[in-house]
């Protein structure tokens, strides 16, 4: 599943780090707490929140996330998108709520994985 | 020089979360019981309760700071500690003009607004639990423009810290100082954030309730029990510095 996919699918407004589109995306997390995301999340991400401060584009790098979903209208704040744009760290906006996005995000990661072969 | 025993965090019964018994002269009279010199009365977005505080404590050897815990829009919890109380009335102006919300009692908690009698005046109906619109950013911008000090609340605290919402502590934060609970102390504060040895630390009560007040302090060496010294210390300018270890 590539982020390009998810961006079409879910009509999603690329707002920077439209380079990195490409990108493979390997699973989802969910959280506002920078903290929890830190701790929890994993490479190949795409982060869905409602976080807008510019720690946001830092815990994205480190954790080299697919990259952010920001939902519910929410629009990153001015210092976000520029460390965003400066380091290639793509966030996408939406008027949906989060539910809506994480299951619809949920369903595209899923049925693309198919069925576990093991079972 | 001596030192000087601090509690900067301290609620009242204004804070929807603190108890009730937390009134003016109880206060005082815990303050002085745990025999603490400096306090900072930091309600909840809110700072109706200082003046009656500091009128309590009129003819004790106690300074009562006037501040304030502040709730940025990322559920960042900051003390605004100030010299006098004109400059708090205008940053609390500041944060009641941008804190949406009207508290309902029975999910929160009352807000009571009392006098230096401990006859409660009126009930503050302003949503203090909540969020201001405020960015952390502009809320220490707005302190230090006036003249205040910015510490960042419990930052060893998962919720409402910093660091739990944010993170981490991003070098650009001028913070002041930083606040560990009681739990964590002084000296393991060193040691759990050594990333954060630029910053001075210092622990609070951080007290909701009347036992809790003196539960631990800061002891700061410095000249008399003042807001200016305080911030000397803070910096450690001119032989005053924070008591580590004490």
């Amino acid at each position: 599943m590539y982020l390009e996919d998810i961006v079409k699918a879910l009509n999603l407004k690329v707002v920077s780090g439209e380079e990195r589109l490409a990108a493979e995306v390997l699973g989802g997390y969910v959280g506002d707490l920078l903290s929890d995301v830190m701790a929890n999340s994993k490479e190949g991400d795409l982060w869905i929140t409602r976080q807008i401060h510019q720690n946001i584009v830092a815990v994205a790098s480190l954790k080299d996330h697919a990259g952010i979903i920001l939902i519910q209208g929410c629009k990153p704040a001015a210092d976000t998108l520029d460390k965003a744009r400066k380091e290639s760290v793509p966030i996408m906006v939406t008027d949906m709520p989060g539910f809506e996005v994480i299951g619809k995000v949920y369903n595209m990661i899923a049925n693309k994985k198919g069925p576990d072969p093991s079972t | 020089m001596k030192a000087f025993r601090c509690d900067l965090h301290i609620h009242t019964c204004l804070s929807p979360c603190a108890e009730l018994d937390m009134y003016p002269r109880a206060i005082v009279r815990k303050v002085r019981e745990e025999k603490l010199d400096i306090i900072g009365i930091c309600d909840h977005n809110s700072s109706e309760n200082v003046a009656s505080v500091q009128r309590a404590a009129s003819g004790h050897p106690l300074t009562v700071l006037p501040g304030m815990e502040v709730s940025s829009r990322e559920e960042v919890h900051t003390l605004a500690l100030f010299d006098n109380i004109s400059r708090l009335q205008y940053f609390q102006k500041v944060i009641y003009d941008h804190l949406p919300g009207e508290n309902d009692e029975d999910v929160f908690g009352c807000q009571a607004i009392v006098n230096d009698r401990d006859e409660v005046e009126g009930f503050n109906q302003r949503l203090l639990i909540g969020a201001t619109v405020l960015s952390l950013q502009e809320i220490i911008d707005h302190i230090h423009r006036l003249g205040g000090l910015a510490i960042a609340s419990h930052i060893d605290r998962e919720s409402f810290s910093v660091i739990g919402q944010l993170g981490f502590i991003d070098p650009t934060f001028a913070f002041d100082a930083l606040e560990v609970t009681p739990r964590l102390g002084l000296t393991r504060a060193r040691e759990t954030f050594p990333e954060l040895s630029d910053y001075p630390f210092i622990t609070s009560s951080d007290a909701h309730f009347l036992r809790d007040v003196g539960k631990t302090y800061t002891d700061m060496w410095m000249e008399e029990g003042s807001f200016q010294e305080l911030c000397m210390a803070l910096r450690g300018e001119a032989g005053r510095h924070i008591i580590i270890g004490a």
